[in-house]
């Protein structure tokens, strides 16, 4: 059948894509709109290394179809710096050492910036469980938590 | 020499990681990010049996299905003789590598790739692979490693011949290792307390987030380009050249970045099928394994079942450790029973050691690395029985591994006498630690464990780069797995004098830098590092030449002091000193370009010791067990940079709490595997891990310029004992079987109920 | 694999005849969370994928003047979570539904396809069958509303005929006493499915004594469980431990489970008596603190 024809809003940019109903957002953002920085990992919703936010809800964008999304905002990791400025929980991530090979780095910030905007100062316990479906096998964990309540820290000091 | 200064200005500071902006902003292209114009998709076709004969392949509809441009079995690939080569940290058979890429005479376990289709799109592809008819006979199949060693087990190669031992007949035994220090029978027949215990481990899968990914393109002449991530592009170029016959020559190897790997990607699986496909095709084919494929068909490590037996003196002197270990080495020979041996007891100066290993083939996948091969196996046994023994004894578990410790001048069990190490010094690190000594309350308790690994060196090549504005590109051959990149352009901007930001780490292709030895034995920075600090000493060198040259003076009157050229003494004469970047700026006139090269076999990697503090909670309802608190203590040599040290820690001790507590691959009455994914493949989440305070022992390596150890495989060495001693402590209740899932935990409590209502 | 027709009707009419006219399989698309992964491992091959959240009712919640709820078969977990009427009223509800997968689940998962997708291990149902929730159900016969628990009849199938799919639930205006909770066993903290999900909903009068209860079990059945003995257990007490043990023994009687990859019978046996003293407990502090 012929393809969906769906306008979005990516990035902040108004966007339009063509997608067969069996593709994901996923598979959209990767393979028709080249934006790779959000990772398939498991493709079944358990890694979150594919996280975007639609609508301002943080969601798995392999368990989102591209056809559902017309008239959606989407926000991906490539939308997080503001130009050349870095988001904070980039920076902090970077000067924390937050990342070691860096694969689920891109969803577990996506993530963390949805919960820093619904939550300016979660203890370790809300991050661990927030962050609890963006699977890092690297790190332990404890870097990336002690760089998001950083980061919290920081913006809120800075507000 | 470096080594010799009091302080350094880069190593041992918390740098950004020079390939950080690009990781935290999505910019950086992992294996599967990569695409080629005209490219085409390749899937493979896998066994749905666990043991089964191939009897035939029709693949003629799959190849008549418009959009299939290329299907190969393993009649495309020659066979290869019985031919050892060196895989990380394991030995790999080709006669068995190009078996275990696709399938021969038979489908070896679920998941065996057996047919592979290129066509125009993934679902085309996938509609083909169901169009391939495969004649299977199926066999009865064997999981178990001590089922696969009783008589009467179904045989997966009866030609295989053990190495090491006799046999009657056809087995699944591989090969048997013996290790034997001293006298084990007159160290037990000295011992007041022997205790003898049996244990079992799990097969793990490595986990990493990235599944295997690779394209590759082979043009008209036979010339091939492969982008693919893996943790050696020189052993995919070997393995690649090997299996499909080309000459090494004419494959270009080009790393991705690298979504973890742990070890498991220290092997071929998609890159020789691609490179086939593509040669068929001529196309270039990109081929991405599913989560499903990763668990079903790539290395986890080996499930392990062991028999130990210690005995000691009162006074807690060790005299005899006696112990049997089996491994299952999956569908083909080769797990790591070996180095399981070596490390069981390794932290220790024990007399009398006898130690025997086997390696047992099943019907599951081959085993790849993983992160201190076979060590975590065997130290859970180990770790637990001086856990048992400490408590036999009544002494304090760190007290008794003090009194034991192996230090400079131990000669272990497994060969050698050890130069200098910290393993004291992670013991003590632990005893005055103030969590070693924090309140517990109820249901909770306290382990403890250590571990060791040998680390390695291998060979190492680089290149550093003067540019002519003064700034330096370092290029080596690893692919950065953790933070490599930032370590080896510390060293060189510590050994050039110049600002670290001003020095640019590359990973090669194969094509553009010497032979590097692949991504593992936490090698690089110790190794590649070596090569790195040695390539930026060939460069200042020459540094030194120019100067002297500008200088009309000898060569060996010019010393580098802090990013300058400067008289070696006033005999010299009067010279301003010359920065790096007046001499790049002059390297045309004096010269030519200035080039710093090295490359070498490194030897002199530094063994790494760790000590590891477990809290546990144990639910008496339900058998869960929360980790509370984790301590972990390592003597890393020097650290380069601590934040990507303490990483390295804190994720190896977090895969050894997964290890510990819930993972464990389940198969099915068919061997079938059960559990494919990361919904019941179940490594940690955030939210079941607490802080994991790594503590850095600094001993350094005395043949390293920096003194650097590796770091990145010892943390996964205690942590299952570390754990099982915290469960033992809080509940009474001995776990000899990982997982300690809640229904096993729950099982043993229930089980030692009585019997503690008794006493 | 064929190809899927996909339609985003904006009326509950054009839905079921979309459903009703459907050739072959036809599936509905709520949060999509147990759809998708299906559908990527190739376990259903729909021809129709209609996706109902452009129909405001699904996505709709409402607290009725009389203190009940009309929730959309579409509303997800975390937009429940963040509200404070619900989460006050019925928290037990509230943690079954949001308890489902991770956070980015938790943002699309809904009450409608957990239930639908029939798992008996889905973790918001036993709390809905405690609370006494009925689903509205549209059909090409009109609407009917029935019981939670006359939905799933076994793994993976409803009572729902051609044509008929689930658009809102009525819950209940919290009893005066009432309290309710859910509690599962999973072997990690997050992630995974229940190896048992027990949910208990309580009314205590003044003097603390429960008055009426229902609990319902997940996982140890091809379906949810509704286990009376259960409710009778500890109706008439003050959840004393007597009548704690016989809520135990009531559940672990009731539960016919399964031994797989997630649990063994005898585990899963076990579990069921303890979550569903633990959650009786909860709902009672629940009722007591209101």
């Amino acid at each position: 059948m012929a393809k969906h024809h769906v306008s979005v809003t990516l990035n902040g940019e108004p966007t339009e894509f063509l997608c067969s109903t069996r593709q994901t957002l996923l598979d959209v953002l990767r393979d028709e709109l080249n934006l790779t920085g959000s990772k398939e990992g498991c493709a079944s919703g358990d890694c979150g290394a594919c996280s975007v936010t639609v609508d301002g809800r943080l969601v798995c964008s392999c368990l989102v179809l591209g056809a559902e999304c017309e008239g959606k905002s989407i926000e991906t990791i490539e939308g997080m710096a503001d130009g050349e400025k870095l988001h904070p929980l980039q920076q902090t991530f970077l000067e924390e050492a937050a990342l070691q090979c860096g694969i689920c780095t891109p969803g577990v910030l996506v993530a963390a910036k949805s919960l820093l905007e619904r939550n300016n100062n979660p203890t370790e316990t809300e991050v661990r469980y927030w962050l609890a479906g963006n699977l890092c096998r690297c790190t332990g964990y404890d870097k990336i938590i002690r760089a998001v309540m950083k980061t919290a820290a920081e913006m809120r000091g800075g507000a | 020499m470096a080594a010799d200064k009091p302080l350094y200005k880069w190593v041992g500071t918390r740098t950004i990681r020079p390939d950080g902006h690009d990781k935290v902003t999505g910019r950086a292209k992992f294996g599967s990010d990569f695409s080629l114009s005209g490219m085409i998709h390749g899937r493979v076709l896998r066994s749905p049996h666990a043991h089964a004969k191939i009897k035939s392949i029709n693949t003629s509809a799959a190849e008549k299905l418009p959009g299939v441009r290329a299907v190969i079995t393993s009649k495309d690939f020659a066979d290869q003789p019985s031919e050892l080569a060196a895989a990380g940290e394991a030995m790999v058979n080709y006669k068995d590598m190009v078996r275990n890429v696709m399938a021969r005479e038979k489908a070896l376990y679920d998941g065996h790739a057996v047919a592979a289709v290129a066509a125009t799109t993934v679902e085309i592809a996938e509609a083909a692979l169901e169009l391939i008819k495969v004649d299977y006979e199926v066999l009865p199949h064997v999981i178990d490693v001590d089922d696969a060693m009783q008589p009467g087990s179904p045989i997966l190669d009866d030609t295989m011949v053990p190495v090491g031992m006799d046999a009657k007949g056809p087995t699944n035994i591989a090969k048997r290792v013996e290790f034997t220090l001293g006298d084990a029978a007159k160290g037990f027949a000295a011992a007041d307390v022997v205790i003898e215990r049996s244990y079992k481990t799990a097969a793990v899968h490595q986990g990493y987030i990235e599944p295997h990914a690779v394209v590759s393109s082979v043009s008209e002449d036979g010339q091939a380009q492969i982008w693919c991530c893996t943790q050696g592009q020189f052993m995919v170029r070997t393995f690649t050249a090997k299996l499909c016959g080309m000459p090494v020559s004419s494959i270009r190897v080009t790393p991705s970045e690298i979504g973890g790997g742990f070890g498991g990607k220290t092997v071929v699986y998609l890159e020789p099928l691609a490179t086939m496909l593509s040669k068929k095709a001529g196309k270039p084919v990109k081929m991405i394994m599913s989560r499903e494929e990763v668990f079903r068909a790539s290395g986890p490590t080996s499930a392990g079942s062991m028999t130990y037996k210690i005995g000691a003196k009162k006074n807690g002197t060790i005299t005899a450790v006696e112990a049997e270990i089996k491994l299952l080495a999956g569908a083909f020979p080769g797990s790591p029973v070996q180095p399981a041996c070596m490390c069981a007891v390794a932290p220790y100066d024990i007399k009398n050691v006898h130690l025997v290993g086997y390696d047992v083939v099943v019907n599951r996948p081959k085993v790849a690395a993983y992160r201190a091969p076979g060590a975590p196996i065997s130290a859970f046994g180990a770790e637990s029985i001086i856990d048992e023994l400490a408590k036999e004894l009544g002494m304090d578990p760190l007290e008794l591994r003090l009194k034991n410790a192996a230090k400079t001048g131990t000669k272990a069990a497994y060969g050698p006498t050890f130069r200098n190490i910290g393993y004291v010094e992670t013991v003590k690190g632990a005893m005055a630690h103030p969590h070693y000594k924090a309140p517990l309350g109820p249901n909770q308790g306290r382990g403890v464990a250590s571990g060791f690994w040998f680390n390695i060196g291998g060979e190492s090549s680089a290149t550093v780069n003067i540019n002519e504005d003064g700034t330096a590109v370092v290029i080596s051959g690893n692919p950065d797995i953790g933070g490599s990149r930032a370590s080896l352009a510390m060293m060189a901007a510590e050994e050039l004098g110049i600002d670290y930001n001003k020095v640019r780490p590359i990973v090669a292709d194969t094509a553009s830098v010497g032979y590097n030895f692949l991504t593992g034995g936490s090698r690089v920075t110790f190794a590649t590092g070596l090569a790195v600090v040695e390539a930026a000493r060939d460069a200042v060198r020459q540094l030194c030449e120019r100067a002297a040259k500008i200088w009309e003076v000898d060569a060996e009157g010019v010393i580098w002091d802090d990013g300058h050229a400067k008289p070696a003494s006033t005999n010299v004469g009067e010279f301003e000193p010359l920065s790096l970047a007046q001499l790049a700026a002059q390297a045309a006139k004096t010269g030519g370009p200035i080039c710093g090269h090295n490359a070498q076999n490194v030897q002199g990697a530094g063994p790494g010791f760790a000590t590891h503090i477990c809290d546990v909670e144990v639910d008496p309802e339900t058998g869960h067990v929360t980790v509370l608190r984790y301590t972990a203590i390592q003597d890393v040599g020097r650290a380069i940079h601590p934040s990507y040290v303490e990483g390295q820690i804190q994720g190896g001790a977090a895969q050894g709490i997964g290890w510990a507590l819930n993972e464990e691959y389940i198969y099915n009455a068919k061997g079938r595997l059960d559990n494919p994914g990361f919904l019941d493949y179940r490594i940690p989440v955030a939210s079941d891990l607490p802080m994991i305070d790594a503590v850095i022992v600094e001993v350094p390596n005395d043949r390293h310029p920096y003194g650097v150890r590796g770091v990145g495989e010892v943390p996964i060495v205690p942590p299952m004992a570390a754990v099982a001693n915290a469960i033992e402590s809080a509940t009474g209740v001995r776990m000899e079987a990982l997982p300690m899932s809640p229904p096993r935990v729950l099982a043993a409590l229930d089980a030692a109920r009585p019997k503690q209502a008794a006493e | 694999m064929q190809s899927v027709q996909f339609e985003a009707p904006k009326t509950v009419d054009e839905a079921v005849a979309l459903l009703a006219g459907a050739k072959g399989n036809a599936r509905v698309l709520a949060g999509g969370t147990d759809l998708l992964v299906q559908l990527r491992a190739h376990i259903i091959d729909p021809s129709l994928i209609v996706d109902i959240k452009k129909i405001d009712e699904t996505r709709s919640f409402k607290k009725n003047r009389d203190g009940s709820y009309t929730i959309g078969a579409a509303y997800a977990g975390a937009e429940a979570t963040e509200r404070d009427d619900i989460t006050k009223d019925w928290p037990g509800v509230v943690e079954g539904w949001d308890l489902i997968g991770s956070t980015q689940i938790q943002g699309r998962a809904s009450l409608g396809g957990n239930l639908c997708n029939a798992s008996p291990a889905a973790d918001s149902v036993p709390a809905m069958v405690a609370a006494g929730m009925t689903a509205n159900i549209a059909g090409p016969k009109g609407r009917r509303t029935i019981p939670v628990e006359d939905i799933a009849v076994g793994p993976g199938k409803t009572s729902l005929a051609k044509g008929e799919f689930v658009v809102s639930f009525n819950l209940p205006a919290r009893p005066k006493g009432g309290g309710d909770a859910y509690l599962r066993l999973i072997p990690r903290t997050e992630m995974d499915i229940a190896v048992v999900g027990c949910g208990v909903a309580l009314v205590l009068d003044a003097n603390g004594t429960v008055t009426s209860a229902k609990v319902s079990l997940g996982a140890v059945a091809p379906t949810v469980l509704v286990v009376k003995d259960a409710a009778k257990a500890i109706i008439g007490t003050k959840l004393d431990d007597a009548a704690m043990a016989k809520l135990d023994a009531a559940c672990q009687a009731a539960a016919k489970p399964i031994s797989d990859k997630r649990g063994t019978v005898e585990y899963r046996t076990k579990i069921a008596g303890v979550l569903a003293r633990r959650a009786a407990k909860i709902a009672a502090d629940r009722a007591r603190s209101q």
